[in-house]
């Protein structure tokens, strides 16, 4: 019926002959709905709460349940997509995809063997292929199994799947793939298609005792999807990823009721058809899920129009092992004790499963524009962010580059077809350097993005550069800011390809009071640059930042590292201490231990310092209360 | 054992320094003016922000932390800020340097002439010269030299002219800004003038702080000043100040900066210029003020050889380093930075700490001449002459004599680490006399025998008619004596832990360790003031001190005894004597405090009075030790005591009214006589 084992089965063994008609069945009455709908309606159908204004949903997810036919097993993104080195030594990304797809990027392999001491003729390729054997076979609750069994709900154990969602994005999960290593993964993977499924789910771990962990996009950078190594009990990863439908848009109230399993690039997609969208659009959007967004607190790169998550959300409904927890109205704010949605946002995955959240939708926009703005240094360009934060005028996005991060972007330049593109470029370069006196080493770009009315964005664009104008900067055009947005949607497949060569690196954020975010930049680049020397790295490592985000109190830091680790006999272990040290720079210069990222296990030992003894008491209390068998047993948080 | 730290005995043998090499050489056979004009071209901060000295007034005054003090000040008084900030301006205008090359060449030129004459060489460790560069390079840099001459910072500058490094801002004492004319050649030189104290007044220090702050930060220069505050009259190196320290620090501990460089530096005179007139000021004679003429009257000292001089750049110490478990630095994110704070225990005591490190780096590399030792030698047998019999005897020790004892002693002070420059490829004799010759004002050979100078001085005082009261004459028999003692005093720190134990093991009842080890840490906290002695380290200077003798074998250390070898009696005696003057000299205070001291005796009466009584003391013969009428260890015996609370400070009639606990006075005199056990006062145990 509503279960569809298409993935689920294989080899895996819960194939029968039901099933196989069922989904037969499914396909045909897929074609007999809107050629568009790919069946979800049947499915839909079954599950409650199931509104039938589903118009809002069309075309085929982005997300299958076999995410390994179309993603990459062993590092980020689609399969058809990565960053090569050809035959001529140019680099090249492939697939049809992005932008940059199908381009030569020639600057790029100067500037990676000149930024990290490099060499093509030195590969380290990963393991070509997923060996099934080589992962430890499934711990299986038996009881649990029959039981999951007759509900209906989908499930697999077929090694593939259970390593697909044993990892996030962490460099040490993928260094750990690439070798074709694996450690705990989980026993079993269920694929629940709707609120409903997922109550009986977490109903049958509790009486079974099984430990559920919630996957959503995958993207974590927390090891928050790592499986605790010391968890004895069956570990039952929950895929949220069928969970995809928009169940209802509300035009009057301008909100939209939406299953948390659905990816940030659907469920814009989505939106966009009916003219609208939600405007939240974190970097991995392409990937992470509604729900995730909501566990980890998750921030949009357009969040000074739209707002982080915690402003989009409305409503949300969570199974938790004590029952489903969710407010009685949809009031727009609420004086009723402190507010529930902050124990769910942020409890990555350790109370509960999101399951459904009602957002704050917006019109899609008229007008879009990029920008950018070169400055003589990176104090000029902090200060003048400082400016736009202080008259609250940001755009809908405003970064800032340091000339590190600058050249790191100029490397990715497509090839120029034409001279006269080529010859402009040359001008600009000499109008920058020379006539303004820029030092080329030590200028920074900051990339804008405009959105609104037309009248208005332009109106805002010549407000924002007014500004900019004070603190020494230029309009650089809109190709550099494009660009600079484009250089954050592709810096994962970048990591793939550096690991081909050597190079392993990571990116980590923070948020600081403004008051100290040049001496944050400066301190905790200068300090991954000691430890990378002190840990024997070779050569100078990439140590980079932007400022990424602008609030009244205080902006997002991003840095980038990453470093040639020929010579070391553990460069993972050798990675995470330069980390460790960057982050304790960090909080030692005022910054927090996450902005958006989260904590996961990979930065739970500061929690306590952070939130201090109390508000760790408090976490503890709300997770003894709502889940007293651990059967949410990531580890995260706390 | 109370400590947890596992202690790796520090072997001071295996510590590799650097070589010296004699910068004066090359005056001697170039020319000055060239010299004075050659290129300069220093390597700078990386990070520098281009400065000069009056964008860095306007930086300062601009400053954040400057506006909230005034506008705080402005809020609390009533005064307009326009009239603080004017108060303000006046007090940076008195503080602020005016760094010219030109000055600096022009010292260049003239000190080139001066050094020549009156020093045989200026060795400096060129090692070291470049791990500052280096250093300088890489983050702002400190430089804290020891103080033991007006000399210092003339010479730290010229030096860093010289090697073409970037010539350093220096903290220097408003007294020299009286000087008509050299205080302003010496604020243009890089000088900058603190008041000595101004407690309150939260204005003055704004301005200083951000002042020094601000230069660090932007990299503008090397900011140089003197961890021990003023020139040590004694040769010892003094208790360190806290207060600039904290300022250097601040910048790093608030992430201002990424780090902080602290480059000790040690200056060694083989002979000082001040040498009598420290000794005259120890014992009464008041401190000449600095004036331009007196400056001028002291060129008669332009005739005379003071033998060399050994700079040593230690290696800089990163504040990061130093923090490096010991700060949590988090607890400067939940206030404004600029918001003026007082700085935590945690802070003051990582502050205090580091200062005594600096400090023992310093001591370290401070090289000692061969007369240090010998001088050494002599007083301690000047002081048992006297003891033994005035007549008859003859006076002092024969030359070969003194010269075998000089070689065993310099072994035992190479075995304890001392960073001895004594020629090996010399024969031992032409050492010792060379090292007596340029000595002697201090002392005379005659028949052979070398003895102390003191009958001449007295004699060489001059007076016209030959009335010299037993009074005048002990004091300038003193002068003698103070100014041998501070070149001993070179050698202390070298001696000190052993000789602590060694008198430990003279008082302490028993040859129990854990007795032995009590009256150490008694001794050992009586003289906190007077020596530099790590707070909290006792249980590593008590091992420090048993590995040394052990090593020596002049110690067997178990578990439950301490013993004096055969063999060690030597050394044990020598080490004893060494440190009996400070003995003797604090139970001597105690006993003036216990008999004498009325009710109205305050801390200004407090060293006239005392002096009165050891003279009295010294002239009946009851203390052998006319070293004990240093005012410094008079005033480091009252510190003591009061920070022990024998001795209270009462607001009464007078200011600095003094109130003695005579009954622990006297038990604190007992216990250092051993007469008395060493009370269980002691926390840590072996």
């Amino acid at each position: 019926m509503a279960s569809n084992s298409s993935g689920g089965g294989g080899e895996g063994g819960s194939s029968d002959r039901q099933r196989i008609a069922q989904q037969r069945l499914r396909i045909i009455a897929g074609h007999l709905q809107r050629p568009a709908d790919d069946g979800l309606i049947v499915l839909a159908a079954e599950c409650k709460g199931q509104n039938n204004k589903t118009e809002a949903s069309s075309e085929g997810r982005t997300v299958p349940r076999r995410r390994q036919e179309i993603m990459k097993w062993n590092g980020w993104g689609y399969s058809d997509s990565k960053f090569l080195f050809n035959k001529k030594g140019q680099a090249e990304f492939t697939g049809k995809r992005y932008r940059l797809s199908g381009m030569i990027m020639p600057a790029l392999k100067d500037w990676f063997e000149g930024t990290f001491g490099a060499s093509l003729q030195h590969k380290t390729p990963a393991t070509p292929v997923l060996t099934s054997s080589a992962v430890q076979p499934p711990t299986l609750n038996e009881a649990f199994v029959e039981e999951l069994k007759s509900t209906g709900i989908s499930f697999s154990h077929n090694a593939e799947d259970r390593v697909f969602r044993a990892h996030g994005h962490c460099l040490h999960e993928i260094f750990a793939l690439r070798e074709g290593k694996f450690g705990r993964v989980p026993d079993m993977v269920v694929w629940p298609n709707c609120h409903n499924d997922v109550v009986k789910i977490v109903e049958l771990a509790c009486k079974h005792n099984v430990c559920l962990m919630p996957y959503g996009g995958g993207t974590s950078v927390s090891s928050a999807l790592e499986c605790p190594p010391e968890e004895t009990r069956s570990i039952v990863s929950l895929d949220t990823s069928q969970m995809n439908r928009i169940l209802w848009i509300d035009e009057k109230n301008l909100t939209a009721h939406v299953e948390a399993g659905i990816v940030g690039q659907d469920l814009e997609r989505l939106l966009n058809e009916s003219g609208y969208c939600t405007g939240h659009e974190p970097d991995s959007m392409e990937f992470s899920s509604l729900g995730g967004w909501v566990a980890t607190r998750a921030s949009g790169m357009k969040k000074n129009i739209y707002g982080n998550i915690e402003d989009l959300v409305v409503h949300i409904k969570m199974v938790t092992p004590r029952g489903v927890i969710e407010k009685s109205c949809q009031g727009p704010r609420m004086s009723t004790g402190p507010d529930i949605h902050h124990f769910i946002m942020g409890s990555e995955g350790t109370l509960g499963v999101v399951t459904e959240v009602t957002m704050k939708i917006r019109p899609v926009p008229e007008y879009q524009k990029y920008g950018s703005v070169v400055f003589p240094n990176f104090e000029q360009g902090v200060a003048c962010l400082r400016e736009v934060a202080k008259q609250r005028c940001a755009p809908a996005s405003i970064r800032l580059m340091d000339n590190e991060q600058f050249k790191f972007g100029h490397a990715l330049k497509p090839q120029v077809s034409s001279i006269f593109t080529s010859f402009l470029e040359g001008l600009k370069k000499l109008y920058i350097t020379k006539f303004k006196g820029f030092d080329p080493n030590r200028l920074c770009v900051a990339t804008l993005l405009f959105e609104g009315d037309r009248e208005k964005v332009l109106q805002h664009e010549k407000q924002v550069y007014d500004i900019a104008a004070k603190f020494g900067g230029l309009a650089a055009g809109e190709d550099n800011g494009q660009r600079g947005y484009m250089l954050t949607f592709v810096i994962a497949y970048l990591r793939d390809l550096g690991m081909d060569y050597y190079v392993i690196g990571e990116s980590f954020e923070t948020s600081v009071p403004w008051d100290r975010v040049l001496d944050i930049c400066r301190n905790v680049k200068a300090r991954i640059v000691r430890e990378c020397k002190d840990k024997g790295v070779q050569f100078p490592p990439l140590s980079t930042c932007r400022v990424t985000q602008t609030y009244d109190a205080g902006a997002c830091v991003y840095f980038y590292f990453a470093f040639n680790y020929r010579g070391l006999s553990d460069p993972v272990h050798a990675y995470e201490q330069v980390e460790h040290a960057a982050r304790e720079e960090i909080l030692a210069n005022g910054g927090s231990l996450s902005h958006h990222h989260g904590v996961g296990k990979l930065r739970k030992e500061w929690m306590r310092e952070t939130v201090s003894n109390v508000g760790m008491g408090m976490l503890k209390s709300v997770k003894e209360y709502v889940d007293p068998q651990n059967i949410f047993g990531n580890r995260n948080l706390l | 054992m109370a400590s947890k730290a596992v202690y790796t005995h520090r072997d001071p043998m295996l510590k590799k320094r650097d070589d010296f090499e004699d910068i004066l050489e090359e005056r001697r056979s170039s020319s000055d003016l060239r010299y004075a004009l050659k290129c300069y071209t220093p390597v700078l901060y990386k990070g520098l922000t281009p400065c000069n000295a009056s964008l860095l007034k306007g930086m300062v005054l601009q400053s954040d932390q400057l506006h909230y003090v005034i506008s705080q000040m402005s809020k609390g008084t009533g005064r307009a800020t326009d009239d603080i900030q004017e108060e303000a301006m006046a007090i940076l205008d008195e503080m602020a340097h005016s760094l010219q090359l030109s000055t600096i060449r022009f010292f260049a030129f003239t000190l080139s002439k001066v050094f020549k004459t009156l020093f045989r060489s200026i060795c400096v460790n060129e090692e070291g010269i470049q791990r500052l560069q280096q250093a300088i390079h890489e983050h702002p840099v400190v430089l804290l030299p020891s103080h033991r001459s007006y000399m210092d910072f003339l010479l730290m500058s010229y030096l860093l002219y010289t090697y073409d490094l970037a010539l350093p801002v220096i903290a220097a004492g408003m007294d020299f800004m009286g000087m008509k004319f050299v205080g302003e050649m010496l604020r243009m030189s890089g000088a900058f003038f603190i008041r000595r104290s101004f407690g309150g007044d939260k204005l003055y220090w704004a301005v200083f702080s951000e002042y020094v702050k601000t230069m660090l930060k932007i990299g503008f220069a090397p900011v140089e000043f003197f961890l021990e505050g003023t020139r040590s009259r004694t040769s010892k190196s003094l208790t360190p100040k806290l207060g600039l320290l904290n300022i250097v620090m601040d910048p790093f501990l608030k992430g201002e900066v990424f780090d902080v460089n602290l480059v000790p530096i040690s200056i060694s005179y083989e002979r000082i210029l001040e040498e009598s007139l420290y000794a005259r000021e120890l014992l009464g004679v008041p401190k000449p003020k600095e004036s331009t003429s007196g400056l001028f009257k002291a060129r008669k000292v332009l005739s005379e050889d003071y033998g060399s001089i050994h700079v040593y750049f230690g290696q800089p110490v990163s504040v990061r380093s130093l923090a490096q478990g010991k700060v949590n630095r988090c607890q400067f994110s939940l206030v404004p930075r600029h918001i003026p704070k007082r700085p935590s225990e945690e802070i003051h005591s990582f502050v205090n700490d580091s200062a005594y490190k600096l400090v023992r780096a310093q001591e370290e590399n401070m090289v000692l001449k061969p007369w240090v030792l010998l001088v050494s030698l002599l007083l301690q047998n000047h002081h048992q002459n006297q003891g033994s019999a005035d007549a008859g005897q003859r006076k002092g020790v024969a030359l070969d004599e003194l010269t075998a004892q000089a070689l065993w002693l310099r072994d035992l002070s190479r075995e304890y680490g001392a960073f001895l420059h004594w020629p090996d490829h010399t024969p031992p004799s032409e050492v010792v006399s060379s090292s007596l010759s340029l000595h002697q004002g201090l002392v005379r050979i005659c028949e052979g025998r070398v003895h102390l100078a003191v009958e001449q001085a007295a004699a060489g005082v001059g007076q016209p008619q030959g009335t010299v009261t037993p009074e005048e004459e002990l004091l300038s028999q003193a002068v003698v004596i103070l100014s041998c003692v501070s070149y001993r005093n070179q050698a202390l720190h070298v001696f000190l832990r052993p000789a602590l134990l060694a008198s430990a093991i003279h008082t302490a009842s028993s040859n129990n360790k854990q007795e032995v080890f009590n009256s150490f840490s008694f001794l050992r906290n009586m003289f906190s003031n007077e020596f530099i002695l790590c707070p909290g380290a006792t249980v590593q200077d008590f091992e420090e001190a048993c590995y040394l003798l052990m090593k020596t074998g002049a110690l067997q250390v178990t578990q439950q005894e301490v013993l004096v070898t055969e063999s060690g009696h030597r050394t044990v005696a020598f080490l004893t004597n060494m440190l009996d003057p400070f003995l003797q000299g604090y139970q001597v205070v105690c006993r003036f405090l216990c008999e004498e001291a009325t009710d109205s005796l305050t801390e200004k009466l407090f060293i006239p009075a005392v002096r009165k009584f050891i003279i009295k003391l010294l002239l009946e013969g009851r203390l052998r030790y006319a070293e004990v009428l240093s005012s410094d260890l008079q005033k480091n015996v009252l510190a003591a005591l009061l920070r022990l609370g024998a001795v209270q400070k009462v607001k009464g009639a007078a200011p600095g009214t003094l109130k003695i606990n005579t009954v622990m006075v006297n038990s604190l005199e007992d216990t250092l006589g051993g007469k008395l056990p060493t009370q269980k006062t002691v926390s840590a145990r072996l």
